[in-house]
């Protein structure tokens, strides 16, 4: 008999706040242990949660970036269970009216474009996280991560292969990192992924027993994991190797195997019901509209104008697209500077370079793009020489330049069009070095690069390369 | 006599807050041995705003576990008693002259009892109209923090330094609904019909006051008001769930109580709440517990909240035709040690003529024994009133 897998994801992603979902502590990855903890986001009695703003400003993005209706009255609940990572024992939720429901996502694989339908997002806030010691054979708490603002996504069990669920992952991640929902890092724990599946023979309507790996957190991993237990039902069901059962599974990765977890873990009562601190969130046409406001376009919506009306390659508009960073600052400085090309080149070749350097990613770009327009319009119009264009761009890292023509004059990069202080610099250098003088005149075209470079470099880089090629050889010619 | 937790230094304008409300230079039990010692990192609002106001915080009063009981009598300190008869603590202070004015956070009508015992005025105001923030949370859909003092002026004083927005609590109304404005004479009073069925000695209050406001040229109309009975069951569904969920917390991991008796995390858990929580509290834990469970969740929790909008709607009628409801505040003139370790259930009881406005959020008045409701955001009027009496 052949059979079809039903599979069916719910992604975590933690959303891209400053600060946690009912506190001001930081939301930030990568402090010190317990460093952002208050009494509200450690289980302190007193603290009464307020809610954070822009999770729900996200959650509303995240939403409209995945063709949810997003619902205007929106409430949060609590979700009880004992467990020494959540300090209230009860985890804040949305279990009756979820920010988002009904969306959907389009996917394209080897076997051609296809919907997935996304069931709900719901706004939740995520639990500690325990470190063990071997040392002091201990268990110890870690609260920062605590209260960081998470949505779950949860889709419709539309997905059939492990092909289409690395897909709609692929497509979710480049739409929510898009929106500048989350930095969606599978390593780092901001996008994690549960997986319900099951299968049936094909053409059946009835759903057949479902298992549940939680926790999964790379694509690798996603695609050996479901591999594994759709071989794993498939035998079951064909063989009678075993009986399957509804339940939560662990995918080990190194040994390539699920296990059963005790049912112990898995089962549970969660008694959820309405937070009576937190009122309802209601969303009113005017906030509605702010966020429509800010939803960027897709992907390969600019893609496609990058290459077309634009004029740039395939290769460099790919390079931009990879990253919303990227592209806003593209779009910006070609709105300075009125070149495409140029404005790529700046962003895939010079930022990129100094993002390496700082060992940072493109998302992480945050120079501003009108600056750096106007670096450009200062080159092309030989203001600035590119090599002191790169010092400026190295200063844009450092901190916002508002005005750079100021910049570049205040700081001496401006390129001289005094050509008597050229002529005194040339004469200088001629007198200096005879030696390559006389090259010259006998036919070594490398001997004026030499003269040449020690021009450039008394006059700091700020002078007409063109204007100065002219004078050197004016001035040779007259000796 | 057990009056007080911790007592302070008393320097003038004292007020004794009771052992629900945090404070950073006296530990905060909740009347628990789960939290015997505790010492919060932050204070109250409430005990912020008292300062503000140059009132001085002369110390925590006993509670009874979380206040859910009748009248302090299930704190782990022991009761506060004189002769086995029952006194509510903070209001003993106000009684001793200790205090001007005691603040306490109502849960299930322990402070309104206290003062309608020992003869003090009492306000609960509208809830929303004073923060919550840094009381301990039991029931917080309703809980309220309020004001017991010996006449209507030093209630209104103390009133007026609390109440105010608060940004750190998500159910604090807006700034202009908080303060206590101007209020017309009452006209009109309904007597609540249903919840005449205290002693003589009770009702007796009642006629009196009625007396009074017929007196003042008030007309007093009896009500039948028996959607006023649905509160007790709803309210007390509604209080154990969010208790329940609101004292999971207590786990012995963090702070307070930990059983030296474990070996494993689910023994640290279990045996720590074992050793640590009080009869009443185990029992409206469980309670709670079985109200949300998935089977029951709608069958109950969600009935109750739809009993608590029947209650409000119908009020919102009374109150339409009505300035204020008259009401016993509970059955009987006394309460024993005895009585109440008999009957372990004797708050739940009780409860019939609190609950309403604890569901509801309504503002109350206690005076001369009884009980005066008001619509929400009536605390001026209802203040006004009492000073009539
Ligand atoms: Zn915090």
């Amino acid at each position: 008999m052949k059979y079809e897998t039903v599979i069916g994801l719910e992604v975590h992603v933690e959303l891209a706040t400053k600060s946690k979902i009912f506190c001001s502590c930081s939301a930030e990855f990568g402090a010190e242990q317990n460093d952002h903890v208050c009494p509200a986001c450690s289980g302190m009695p007193g603290m009464l949660p307020i809610v954070n703003k822009r999770v729900v400003d996200l959650g509303m993005t995240a939403g409209m970036m995945l063709n949810c209706d997003i619902n205007r009255v929106t409430t949060f609940d609590k979700k009880s269970y004992y467990y020494p990572d959540l300090p209230n024992a009860y985890q804040t939720t949305q279990w009756f009216s979820p920010i988002c429901v009904n969306g959907r996502v389009d996917i394209e694989t080897s076997k051609g474009p296809k919907s997935i339908r996304i069931k709900q997002i719901h706004m939740e806030e995520d639990a500690g996280k325990l470190v063990h010691d071997d040392w002091s054979d201990t268990t110890l708490v870690d609260f920062n991560r605590t209260s960081v603002p998470l949505i779950e996504i949860v889709s419709q069990p539309d997905i059939s292969s492990a092909e289409e669920a690395i897909a709609y992952l692929e497509r979710l991640r480049d739409l929510l990192r898009f929106a500048k929902v989350s930095d969606c890092r599978w390593e780092q724990g901001s996008m994690r992924c549960d997986v319900n599946l099951s299968i049936r023979p094909e053409g059946s309507d009835v759903l057949g027993v479902r298992t549940e790996m939680k926790n999964m957190n790379s694509l690798s991993a996603i695609t050996r994991a479901i591999k594994y237990e759709v071989a794993r039902h498939t035998r079951a069901l064909e063989k009678g190797t075993e009986e399957l059962v509804q339940e939560t599974r662990r995918w080990d990765d190194n040994e390539g195997k699920s296990y059963a977890m005790r049912t112990k873990e898995t089962a549970g009562d969660y008694r959820y019901f309405p937070d009576p601190n937190i009122m309802p969130v209601v969303i009113d046409d005017e906030w509605f509209s702010r966020i429509e406001k800010t939803l960027p376009e897709l992907p390969e919506v600019k893609r496609e104008k990058y290459t077309g009306e634009m004029g740039l390659s395939e290769y460099d508009a790919d390079q931009l697209v990879s990253s919303r960073a990227l592209c806003d600052v593209f779009e910006d400085a070609v709105s300075v500077c009125g070149s495409a090309k140029e404005a790529a080149n700046w962003i895939i070749t010079d930022c990129m370079q100094v993002l390496n350097k700082k060992k940072m990613t493109a998302d992480m770009l945050d120079i501003n793009g009108t600056s750096l327009g106007q670096l450009i319009k200062l080159v092309s119009e030989d203001k600035v020489s590119r090599g002191n264009a790169k010092r400026i761009l190295a200063a844009m890292f450092e901190g916002e330049i508002a005005d750079v023509e100021a910049y570049a004059k205040e700081y001496g990069f401006i390129v001289s069009n005094d050509t008597s202080a050229i002529e005194n610099i040339v004469k200088e250098a001629i007198a200096a070095d005879p030696k390559s003088v006389a090259d010259f005149k006998a036919g070594k075209e490398k001997a004026l690069m030499a003269l040449f470079g020690k021009c450039m470099k008394q006059l700091k880089g700020n002078a007409n390369p063109q204007v100065l090629r002219e004078i050197l050889i004016a001035e040779i010619n007259k000796i | 006599m057990k009056v007080y937790i911790t007592k302070s230094e008393a320097t003038g304008k004292n007020i004794v807050v009771d052992d629900m409300i945090l404070t950073t230079d006296m530990p905060t039990t909740a009347g628990s041995k789960m939290l015997d010692g505790y010492m919060s990192l932050f204070e109250a609002q409430a005990v912020t705003a008292l300062k503000e106001n140059g009132y001085t915080i002369c110390g925590k009063a006993n509670t009874g576990e979380f206040n859910l009981d009748l009248l302090g009598e299930t704190s782990h300190f022991g009761p506060c008693e004189e002769n086995g008869v029952l006194k509510g603590a903070a209001a003993q202070t106000v009684k001793m002259g200790d205090a001007m004015a005691a603040v306490t956070l109502e849960v299930n009508g322990s402070s309104a009892r206290a003062a309608a015992l020992a003869g003090l005025v009492m306000m609960k105001p509208t809830y929303g109209t004073v923060s919550r923030f840094g009381t301990i949370p039991a029931a917080c859909s309703g809980e309220t923090v309020c004001v017991t003092a010996a006449d209507v002026d030093t209630v209104k004083e103390v009133l007026t330094a609390l109440k105010g927005h608060d940004d750190k609590d998500g159910t604090s109304l807006p700034q202009e609904k908080c303060v206590l404005g101007q209020a017309m004479p009452a006209k009109k009073v309904a007597v609540a019909k249903s919840l005449l069925t205290a002693d003589a000695d009770t009702l007796a209050k009642v006629e009196a006051v009625k007396a009074k406001l017929i007196a003042n040229g008030v007309e007093v109309v009896e009500i039948e008001a028996e959607q006023l009975l649905l509160a007790k069951s709803a309210w007390n569904i509604l209080m154990s769930a969010e208790l329940c969920n609101n004292v999971s917390k207590y786990d012995g991991v963090k702070y307070g109580y930990r059983t030296p008796n474990y070996t494993n995390i689910d023994e640290l858990y279990t045996n720590s709440r074992t050793e640590a929580f009080g009869y009443l509290t185990k029992s409206t834990v469980l309670f709670g517990s079985e109200t949300l469970s998935e089977a029951n969740y709608f069958k109950v929790y969600d009935k109750a909240q739809r009993i608590r909008r029947v209650i409000s709607e119908y009020l919102t009628a009374v109150f339409a035709e009505y300035d204020a409801i008259l009401a016993p505040v509970c059955s009987k003139t006394e309460y024993t040690v005895e009585e109440t370790a008999a009957n372990k259930y004797m708050a739940y009881e009780e409860s019939t003529y609190t609950a309403p406005s604890m569901i509801t959020g309504i503002p109350v008045v206690v005076t001369g024994g009884v009980q005066l409701m008001g619509a929400p955001l009536s605390d001026a009027a209802l203040l006004a009133m009492a000073e009539t009496l």
